[in-house]
């Protein structure tokens, strides 16, 4: 165990330092789920960074990455949130979907999507809950049949992140007459393509974060399944892994806003509830115990383990750390608190906002219930 | 960076496993229980001969001279047993304080010799009476004592195996060690090594639970089938996961010596013995009545937390170590592993 950066490790990290100090935008770009110009901001950031080859750092070089390891991923994190750059509007692509093509995918595959996928020409959504299959996803219905070269696909998708303005989507689909997690396909679709109809479904914080998907007689050639027919359960749980346990929440994000929370304390002690310090504390232990758990995580994967349903104990920290943390700083407001950040006396960070998005923590990527389930049966061994 | 273990310290770790598996079971704690004994000769002979109390010292004083780390894993072990021997103790705190005082003393040659260590965080003593020596604590001196130089003054505590004194001495019958005593580094280690107990404390706990969940019946299905029982459980472990890497790095930290070292080291300590109460309290809960009596082993998990909760600084203690890191050194997301001498 040696828990010091290498002298490359330094040298890497003042790399990306000094880059995303030369070009991160001084002003905050709009929220991506907020209009399609927010949207539109923060592919073009995807497009600079891509052109300081930063579009993703641990995938190969020829497929539009730098080839580093996760501990530079980690770095590069790091920094990325220290900098305060723009939120990675193509996090499903490059976090989950990236990952698993690198995986199972084919060198065609690979060539085809990953380079368009880590310069945010080709944004992505994630198209695997349905009205019917939310907790219980191996119940899904939408149905791939294939038909010479092509695929045609039907159903109805829900709560997709970004679908509205994104330009693809990887879905879970079923060869009809098949049951549960038997039978299922991942397959790729894009979002303009004949028969496909995108409704934006409005969040609690009013922007289109999400989208349902109607399918209709949508043919797609067969080269967008990944992986064989039937294989899309075992590959959809790889993704999982990513989601939950690594790659989509990145410790960096939570240590920015442990840190923000302690400003917020010290700015305030003198008026605020002086038991609230004890809570900015337990933050700050929150985020770096998150961190110190992935760069174990990290480590045991560069030294060839894989990741497994300890995925699920990450999903269920990083959300209840994130509600904790913003619930925090509400309180350390007082009045203030409720103010959005429009009004003109609004605190500077945006708390209540990211309060009411952690709320959201113990739901998406799997509900933190069935995260438990996981745990208690998978890591404990309890009975079904 | 590599945040892996080693061969050599699963080795040693494995071997702990393996010895107090054999050695320390319950119907062992329980005959132990019965006869009031404290201290178990035959382990204690048989923990010596392993080499366990040896990993921490340095080889200057007979000892193997290895670290932290290596020594935190086997207090794991010891914790997962709820070891009744000051293992953790002698050959984590006293002895490595002893040896840096006084590499020649004949203690350290005598490797079944256990040492108890008066801290003065800590108004008790545990161990006091079977020790053969003890550290005792006078304005930044340490001075060392053997138990019949003083008057022990014994505390029953709720762990059957803590015996605990209050320890009234003279200067007259100790024998001085000098100035250079570093009672900060025994309590880095300590809160360390009990963390690091606690971790093994809390899997127990988890793990007693889920064999009798998947044994006990009710409504005509296992009780570790339902939902509230596996909640529970699940919320332990995850406690457990979130634990288990602040201990490490803070076993690794400890040579440091700085603010970030010392705020870690009493993050592991509050969050693996919260681990490990929450897990006991869970466990308690999942046995049901079962888990109330004496019968079943689990309070000794529950009480070995406890009396390692509020032992080597309260939880206010540390929280205000952490506090004092938090708002007096740069925090964020490249300071996981910062070193105070990084600003200097
Ligand atoms: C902000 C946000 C973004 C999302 N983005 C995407 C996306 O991009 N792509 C996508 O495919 N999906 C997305 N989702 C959907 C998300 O994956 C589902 O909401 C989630 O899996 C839960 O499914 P559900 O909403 O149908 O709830 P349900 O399954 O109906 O569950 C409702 C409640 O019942 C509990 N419950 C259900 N079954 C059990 C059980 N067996 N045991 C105990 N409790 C149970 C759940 O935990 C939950 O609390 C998103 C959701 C949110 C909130």
């Amino acid at each position: 165990m040696d828990l010091t950066y290498t002298p490359e490790q330094q040298a890497f990290r003042a790399e990306v330092r000094a880059w995303l100090t030369a070009h991160v935008p001084a002003q905050p770009l709009e929220h991506f789920d907020a209009t399609r110009e927010g949207f539109e901001a923060h592919r073009q950031w995807e497009k600079t960074l891509k052109s300081g080859d930063w579009g993703m750092v641990t995938w190969p070089v020829e497929y539009g990455g730098r080839g580093l390891d996760l501990i530079q991923w980690l770095i590069f994190e790091e920094e990325y949130y220290r900098a305060g750059a723009p939120g990675r509007v193509n996090q499903n692509g490059i976090f989950l979907l990236g990952p698993t093509l690198i995986e199972f995918g084919t060198h065609e595959q690979k060539q085809r999507f990953l380079p368009s996928m880590a310069s945010g020409e080709e944004i992505w959504a994630q198209a695997w809950s349905e009205p019917q299959a939310g907790s219980d996803l191996a119940g899904v219905r939408a149905t791939c049949v294939q038909d010479g070269d092509d695929y045609v696909l039907n159903g109805h998708k829900i709560w997709s992140s970004r679908a509205v303005f994104a330009d693809w989507a990887f879905g879970l689909f079923r060869t009809p007459g098949t049951e549960r997690h038997k039978g299922l396909s991942l397959i790729f679709f894009p979002l303009d393509a004949p028969g496909v109809t995108v409704n934006a479904i409005k969040k609690i914080n009013g922007h289109v974060g999400f989208a349902e998907i109607f399918l209709e007689n949508v043919r797609v050639p067969a080269f967008n399944r990944l992986g064989d027919e039937g294989q899309g359960w075992h590959i959809c749980m790889a993704t999982a892994g990513f989601e939950r346990g690594l790659m989509l929440r990145s410790p960096a994000r939570y240590q920015v806003a442990a840190k923000k929370l302690a400003e917020l304390w010290t700015a305030h002690k003198n008026s605020a509830d002086p038991a609230l310090e004890a809570d900015v504390v337990r933050a700050h232990m929150n985020a770096d115990a998150y961190a110190l758990n992935i760069y174990q995580t990290a480590s045991r994967l560069m030294a060839g383990a894989k990741i497994g349903p300890e995925a699920s104990t990450n999903k269920i920290f990083w959300s209840e750390l994130d509600i904790h943390l913003t619930q925090t700083a509400l309180a350390i407001l007082g009045p203030v608190a409720e103010l959005t950040h429009d009004a003109p006396d609004a605190a500077p960070v945006d708390w209540i906002d990211d309060y009411i998005f952690a709320l959201a923590g113990p739901i998406y990527a799997g509900s933190n219930e069935i995260q438990r389930n996981i745990i208690a049966e998978r890591m404990l061994g309890l009975p079904r | 960076m590599d945040f892996t273990l080693n061969e050599e310290q699963l080795m040693f770790a494995e071997t702990a496993r393996s010895l107090f598996a054999d050695s320390c079971t319950p119907d062992h704690w329980r005959k132990m229980m019965e006869a009031g004994q404290a201290i178990d000769p035959a382990r204690w002979a048989s923990i010596v001969e392993t080499g366990l109390t040896l990993v921490l010292l340095p080889e200057s004083a007979g000892g193997i001279g290895l670290s932290e780390v290596d020594f935190a894993l086997i207090a794991q072990e010891a914790g997962y047993v709820a070891l009744p021997e000051p293992l953790v103790e002698s050959a984590g705190v006293a002895a490595p304080m002893l040896a840096s005082l006084a590499p020649e003393h004949e203690l350290l040659g005598d490797p079944m010799a256990a040492i108890a260590i008066a801290h003065p965080l800590n108004p008790f003593v545990a161990n006091a009476d079977s020790a053969a020596a003890i550290i005792l604590h006078d304005g930044g001196e340490a001075f060392l004592a053997t138990p019949d130089q003083v008057t022990l003054v014994a505390q029953s505590s709720i762990d059957p195996f803590r015996r605990l004194f209050r320890v009234e001495w003279n200067k007259a019958n100790a024998t001085s060690l000098g100035k250079g005593a570093d009672w900060d580094l025994a309590l880095d280690r300590a809160s360390v090594f009990n963390a690091a107990m606690g971790l093994g404390l809390a899997q127990r706990a988890v793990d007693l639970a889920v064999d009798y969940a998947k044994d006990r019946q009710q409504f005509g299905k296992p009780i570790g089938s339902y939902q509230a029982v596996k909640h529970h459980l699940a919320s332990a472990q995850v406690a457990i996961e979130f634990a288990r890497p602040v201990v490490m790095a803070a076993a690794a930290d400890i040579g440091h010596r700085d603010a970030q070292a010392r705020a870690r080291v009493s993050h592991a300590k509050l969050v693996a013995l919260e681990a490990a109460d929450k897990a006991a309290r869970a466990s308690i809960q999942v046995h049901g009545a079962m888990g109330y009596s004496w019968e079943v082993d689990v309070h000794l998990f529950l009480k070995r937390a406890l009396a390692l909760t509020q032992s080597w600084g309260t939880p206010a203690f540390h929280r205000a170590r952490i506090a004092d890191r938090l708002f007096n050194q740069p925090a964020g997301p490249d300071q996981t592993f910062a070193r105070e001498s990084d600003h200097a």
